[in-house]
């Protein structure tokens, strides 16, 4: 009986140092957000065969997605991630104040701020576009029925928010007429989801609502996803506005914990494989859309042109609209406390 | 040997009662603790100022007002299914006896998106609402379904045991001195059970007001006007205010134990007048 159990014991020993030893080699955990799983599958396929040939060591890529906030709080609190390949500058920010598990001047590690892909705001709307949905300006008209996340809860929707605020303070000139724009924009809202794909659900699924405001990607695979359900006719068409956010969506490594781990050099070589024309183009299949000018040119019909405007140019940095916009008491809780009186 | 004479009641009482301290410690006492700690970063004021927030208010006067409707609704509908099920027989009993427990097992997200579909105005019964009107799904009607929903095994699963194991005697004796039904029913069965109808109902009450993943689906989440506590809580954490949202769930906590402790209260007073 003893002699068993002690055989069994060494048994799960030997194999728990086996598979220890199997993860201890060369491991990687991305921390992403939501709308880029299908993006890092194939990402990270390519990257482990194209390290195995260029080292002859096999590799591993863990993946984890969530709301970009929650998986930012993760990693202050301990998560062991690599790197981290988020929905807004803002929550690397975060992980950079609260834990300084990344090192400050993360823009500056890799090319373009360290974005190596971005993507837009759409609109999404219904087939045949019945309530003739152009431009901001038609989404703001009353009657119109909007979906969109709670930007109180979701990265996206904050994106949503601003690309709305941008466009009205360009085109108005003034912070009144761009703050009376998003009251207008979120009177028309009867659903506030806590996350962009649950605004899809809504919007695709429940057949609430006359435009969904939506990331490019998110519109183009719910796009594919309708033509699946309906024998290849789209139920949903999308619509660019004349003008839209620069949503950029960076990447930073964790030093604190590539620099325990040993990694720090792989978890470079693995985000500087995103700026590849490699993986821009995996990218580009992804509807994200490349920072690589020939490879976003070669995928053109892909990416109608859109002015794009970055956070920077409408409020200075992200942390300065997230207090103006988004904390307790800011912007958004006033208008929206004001448009629902 | 000396231990196995003991007398029943103070066997290894040590031990035991020191497990379960422990036990209780690691589970309830120090992660409520770190709550008052964490939320003590704000500072009287800065809790108070969290507390005065118009939107919390009006969440914390909806997530109680919500649960408090469900379980009223629950303590009705429980002590029907709870009555049905001990004093009838019926063809598929077993199966709705075991339904009762759905709730308990199923993923709240789950119930949440599936109430959703079925309430929301294209949905199967939410289309029969909508020409009347009248909208459920991302009002607090829709909430009040989802907290019925998730609330409803409490009472009849308290009920259900007392009843079973209520003498016949009682009832018949009760006839035999001339009581009517209806007599029988308010004045022999009903005390008898008020004590489980009020655990059953404070239970589902108590997990209303903390319910989170069935509500997001079908409330909406407009500020100010379908917008839980739990959810404060959870925009809070979006914005690492760790200390405020700590603040609200200790204010929940707060109010949530003195609405168990005025519960118990009268429960053994109910209780002490039977005995």
């Amino acid at each position: 009986m003893k002699s068993k159990f002690f055989r069994s014991l060494a048994i799960l020993l030997v194999s728990g140092v086996a598979t220890f030893s199997v993860y201890a080699d060369d491991v990687l955990l991305n921390v992403s957000f939501d709308p880029t799983r299908e993006l890092y599958e194939e990402v990270n396929k390519q990257f482990v065969d194209s390290w195995k040939k260029k080292t002859g060591k096999a590799l591993t890529i863990q993946q984890s997605h969530g709301g970009s906030g929650k998986q930012a709080r993760a990693v202050i609190d301990g998560l062991e991630a690599d790197v981290v390949t988020l929905a807004l500058a803002y929550d690397i920010d975060s992980i950079v104040t609260n834990s300084g598990a990344v090192s400050k001047d993360w823009e500056k590690s890799f090319p373009h701020h360290s974005v190596p892909y971005y993507s837009t705001i759409v609109f999404l709307v219904r087939k045949g576009n019945p309530k003739a949905i152009k431009d901001w300006d038609d989404v703001v008209k009353p009657g119109i029925g909007v979906i969109t996340p709670n930007p109180k809860t979701s990265g996206g929707a904050r994106w949503n928010y601003l690309a709305a605020w941008g466009f009205a303070k360009k085109k108005y000139g003034t912070e009144e007429k761009a703050t009376e724009f998003v009251k207008a924009l979120y009177k028309n809202t009867s659903v506030l989801d806590t996350g962009a794909r649950g605004s899809t659900t809504t919007f695709v699924q429940r057949g609430i609502g006359d435009v969904l405001l939506a990331w490019e990607n998110e519109a183009e695979l719910a796009i594919s996803e309708s033509k699946k359900a309906n024998g290849g006719n789209s139920q949903l068409e999308v619509v660019y506005p004349s003008a839209s956010i620069l949503a950029e969506t960076p990447v930073a490594v964790v030093e604190k914990v590539t620099n325990k781990k040993g990694t720090t050099e792989l978890a470079k070589a693995y985000l500087n494989f995103l700026y590849t024309k490699e993986g821009q183009e995996i990218i580009a299949k992804h509807f994200f859309r490349p920072n690589d000018a020939a490879v976003l040119k070669a995928n053109a019909s892909k990416f109608p042109k859109v002015n794009l405007f970055d956070v920077r140019s409408i409020e200075g940095s992200w942390a300065a609209a997230h207090k103006k916009h988004f904390a307790d008491g800011g912007l958004f809780d006033s208008i929206y406390g004001e448009a629902k009186k | 040997m000396k231990l196995i004479f003991r007398p029943y009641s103070k066997t290894s009482f040590g031990l035991s009662f020191g497990l379960t301290v422990f036990y209780l410690s690691c589970f309830v006492v120090i992660p409520l603790s770190a709550l008052v700690f964490k939320s003590a970063n704000l500072g009287w004021a800065g809790l108070l100022s969290v507390f005065s927030e118009d939107r919390i208010q009006k969440a914390l006067l909806l997530s109680f007002g919500a649960g408090g409707v469900a379980a009223i609704i629950n303590l009705f509908v429980g002590f029907l299914f709870a009555w049905v099920l001990v004093r009838y027989d019926f063809p598929g009993k077993r199966i709705l006896d075991s339904l009762v427990d759905l709730p308990f097992t199923l993923p709240t997200a789950v119930a949440g998106i599936a109430l959703t579909t079925i309430y929301s105005p294209k949905g199967w019964i939410g289309q029969f609402f909508e020409p009347l009107g009248i909208k459920i799904a991302y009002t607090p009607a829709g909430i009040v379904i989802a907290l019925v929903f998730i609330g409803f095994p409490f009472v009849v699963r308290t009920v259900q045991p007392i009843l079973e194991e209520l003498p016949k005697e009682l009832e018949e004796s009760a006839f035999c001195l001339g009581a009517s039904r209806f007599q029988t029913f308010t004045k022999v069965i009903l005390p008898e059970l008020v004590p489980s109808l009020l655990t059953g109902t404070s239970m589902a009450f108590a997990r209303g007001i903390g319910e989170y993943g069935s509500v997001v689906f079908i409330s909406g989440n407009l500020p100010g006007k379908t917008e839980i506590l739990p959810l404060l809580i959870v925009t809070k954490l979006e914005q690492y205010e760790y200390a405020k949202a700590t603040g609200i769930a200790l204010l929940m906590l707060v109010l949530s134990f003195a609405i168990m402790f005025g519960i118990n209260y009268f429960q053994n007073k109910a209780s002490r007048r039977l005995g």
